[in-house]
């Protein structure tokens, strides 16, 4: 009770000062010799009360306080501590607040770390991103405040939903955050360098320390989710083109290739424009990504509640903010005059714009692809939902050329270049089509479109891998991310074409053979947890090569909500996955068995750490 | 003048944009039956599941009479609830059910209706899943009530007490 109030007015403070900021910031632009000390103070006290609301709101959650409406609706007395403060942002409300406090963490590293960029610049964020944050705070204390107060007070709480009880699922919110609202910063910072006309290159080194932060909190963030999904949803896939999952996707992609973009711009004062428009397009899609989930347009895990009016004040704020970045790109920045247009065809700038048009096609295949079927229901009322095979078909095609351009783009050198030993280039792209060929070979899908997708992404694999070892070569972050991404699309292809499956139906003592692989259903264990039931079945597996393995999968009948989950047993091996998951048939003694063996899936949860440690690198390098 | 068009046009379609997801916040978001209903049904012809002959849809489909056509799949979850549905409506025999299993293995088809009763008269083979969206079907389960060569009603996702009653006072 005493923390909800506390939690509810330092909120109301929080805004309060979010005001007096805003206020400070045009007065200290108006008169700019020094950077108002105010501004620092105010933003610090700021971060106090988000803070102050934010430890508020999960100690409800730890005492199991269910006056508190969020509280009652999330939680549940027999929950295990750690579920407690992770439902804290397991929630519509919670996790709104979580964003707040980013927010205000963000911006008060960021005045602190700027130094040598002009005063100007710096209060004209602080003002930006403080009209970011007080949106947010208004959006919390109007639409959705964690403090609501409910009165009788309940016994016991609704609990809170047992696919989201998951370690993975814990961290995967924050880490996300911090990515989404790094670009918050960005944005901001993007739209202040652009009325003051400073999109110049000591900008670009500034704000490539804050792209890279979000890029690789970005990155894990997927990451994270996508091996949730894995193991929890029980599909044994790990990525399903869900819109949910496109819209964290599409900022990466626009975050990515303004990466690209500030790599140049920290060396020539080019691709301006790029910049500043992928700056603008990162937040926008997150926001316009928090838009479709909460509002209830899309469906899936992440909706929280459908409530028409917190979509309706998310989507007025999104398109305020689009309109006013667009107000602010056409009327003050003036594309300068050595212009995109006479680059040498041969040089690294030419290879960042070839990856730039790539980029930018694969995300509006995934805007589309997550788009169209709204504006289908809304013009025509015809429902579509848009697969895997749209993205497939529309994606792989155009990956064999992104792959080359990787491989050779970063070889080049600036301003105008020529290839060197070509003679290995083309030798080893011989060799990686020769290698794809034997591989798919053995199967008789697609032959001819699987080789060069493989040899393609060979090809960057064997050049990224040779450069580890060369000592002329020193991009040490921009390899390690490439390599990686090489990887990344050698596992998913491998994954692809190996992985099988048996679906089957057993009974407790039944064997399921073909001439592969033997599953013997052994027996069926009972265990009682504090929160849920479960039903563990033991498998005992022989597949072709006498390997023995025995796995057993989880049904979970969790007592608050009462709802049933099935844990997959997974065995991760170097090379590959055998995943089992079982399902319970209806007023039988059969369960529904499925098995399936994936080969390369740690691969590709490696190759992604693998893509965002170089990120980490590039992060933690000093400029030479 | 030229130069002013790019911006007003990019601000016209974010404006588009705008309204179109304003007005999809405003609808709700549950499935309902297509306003399309009263089409021919279309023409096909197919395997059949348990016999494993060949039949078209005019053999399947007779006039004057009241057909139910399921769209089914032993994977599907929601069609292991509405199974027992089914199976009360195949008591009745003024209807017709009809199954059409889609995108399925035939061995786990025949272990699906072991295990929870046969209600259909005939199922039809939808092995890729091309007949299913001549019907106008978005995925399974998904149930037409057919009468005269023509869709009367549609009914998208798993069926329930409340439809049973409906669909048994349409066939009154």
């Amino acid at each position: 009770m005493i923390y909800s109030v506390t939690g509810h007015y330092s909120l109301i403070l929080g805004l309060c000062v979010g005001l007096a900021l805003v206020y400070f910031s045009i007065r200290n632009f108006r008169n700019s010799n020094q950077l108002d000390t105010k501004i620092l103070t105010f933003s610090f006290l700021q971060l106090f009360f988000v803070l102050v609301s934010f430890i508020s709101l999960i100690i409800s959650f730890i005492i199991s306080d269910f006056s508190n409406e969020t509280v009652f609706n999330n939680s549940h007395t027999t929950k295990p501590l750690f579920y407690k403060i992770s439902g804290t942002w397991g929630n519509h409300e919670g996790s709104l607040l979580l964003w707040l406090l980013v927010l205000t963490i963000f911006i008060f590293i960021f005045i602190l770390r700027t130094n040598n960029q002009p005063i100007k610049y710096k209060i004209l964020t602080v003002g930006f991103q403080q009209v970011i944050i007080i949106g947010f705070f208004l959006f919390l204390i109007q639409t959705s405040n964690p403090f609501n107060y409910l009165f009788p007070v309940p016994d016991e709480g609704l609990g809170l939903n047992p696919i989201l009880q998951d370690p993975a699922l814990a961290i995967h919110p924050p880490i996300l955050y911090l990515g989404y609202v790094g670009s918050s910063i960005i944005f901001s910072s993007a739209l202040a360098a652009t009325t003051l006309k400073i999109v110049s290159t000591s900008w670009a080194i500034h704000i490539k320390k804050w792209v890279l932060i979000s890029w690789i909190f970005l990155t894990l963030g997927i990451l994270l989710g996508s091996i949730w999904a894995y193991y929890e949803l029980g599909w044994g896939g790990f990525w399903f083109w869900d819109p949910v999952e496109n819209v964290s996707l599409m900022p990466w992609l626009a975050l990515t290739t303004l990466l690209h973009c500030i790599l140049v711009l920290e060396r020539k004062e080019i691709l301006t424009s790029w910049v500043i428009i992928l700056s603008i397009a990162t937040f926008t899609l997150s926001m316009c990504g928090t838009f479709l989930v909460r509002s209830g347009i899309l469906n899936s895990v992440h909706t929280f509640a459908n409530d028409p009016e917190r979509g309706l004040f998310i989507l007025v704020f999104l398109f305020a903010l689009i309109f006013l970045s667009l107000f602010i790109f056409f009327f003050f920045h003036q594309t300068s005059k050595n212009n995109s247009s006479n680059f040498f065809w041969l040089s690294k700038e030419t290879s960042i714009l070839v990856n730039n048009w790539f980029m930018m096609y694969f995300l509006s295949v995934v805007l589309i692809g997550t788009v169209y079927p709204i504006f289908l229901d809304v013009i025509s009322s015809q429902k579509i939902s848009v697969g895997p095979p749209f993205y497939h078909k529309l994606i792989a095609p155009f990956l064999i050329p992104f792959l080359f351009a990787m491989a050779i783009g970063p070889r080049l050198k600036w301003i105008r270049s020529d290839l060197k030993d070509k003679i290995y280039l083309i030798s080893l792209l011989i060799i990686s089509i020769l290698i794809s060929f034997f591989i798919v070979k053995n199967f008789n899908t697609n032959i001819l479109i699987n080789t060069i997708l493989i040899s393609s992404a060979l090809y960057l694999f064997f050049i990224t891998l040779r450069d580890f070892f060369s000592k002329k070569y020193k991009n040490f972050a921009q390899n390690t991310a490439h390599f990686g991404f090489s990887l990344l699309i050698l596992s998913i292809l491998f994954n692809n074409l190996f992985s099988s499956e048996i679906i089957t139906n057993l009974k407790v003592g039944e064997t399921y053979d073909n001439s592969k692989t033997k599953i013997v259903f052994e027996s069926i264990n009972q265990k009682k947890e504090k929160n849920y039931k479960s039903i563990i079945a033991n498998f005992n597996i022989t597949n072709s090569e006498g390997i023995n393995n025995n796995l057993s999968p989880e049904l979970r009948i969790y007592n608050q909500p009462n709802i049933t989950t099935s844990e997959a047993d997974i065995k991760t091996t170097l090379m590959k996955d055998k995943f089992i998951v079982i399902n319970l048939v209806q007023n039988q003694d059969y369960f529904n068995v499925r098995y399936q063996v994936k080969p390369f899936m740690l691969w590709i949860w490696l190759s992604v750490i693998m893509i965002s440690l170089g990120g980490l690198v590039s992060f933690l390098q000093k400029r030479i | 003048m030229k130069k002013k068009l790019i911006p007003y046009s990019i601000i016209l379609i974010f404006l588009i944009i705008f309204a179109v997801f304003y007005k999809s916040l405003k609808d709700t978001n549950i499935y309902t039956p297509e306003t399309k209903i009263n089409n021919d049904i279309p023409i096909f012809s197919a395997e059949l599941l348990l016999s494993n002959e060949n039949s078209n849809s005019t053999e399947i489909f007779e006039l004057d009479k009241f057909y139910l056509l399921n769209i089914w799949a032993s994977w599907c979850v929601p069609c292991r609830d509405e199974h027992p549905i089914l199976m009360s409506l195949s008591k009745n025999n003024k209807l017709i059910i009809i199954g059409m299993n889609y995108k399925d293995n035939k061995k786990n088809a025949k272990k699906f209706l072991d295990e929870l009763g046969n209600p259909y008269e005939k199922i039809i083979v939808d092995k890729n899943g091309t007949n299913s969206i001549e019907w106008g079907a978005f995925g399974v389960p998904e149930t037409f009530i057919i009468y005269n060569n023509k869709i009367i009603k549609k009914y998208i996702g798993p069926l329930n007490n409340e439809l049973l009653i409906e669909i048994q006072k349409i066939i009154k």
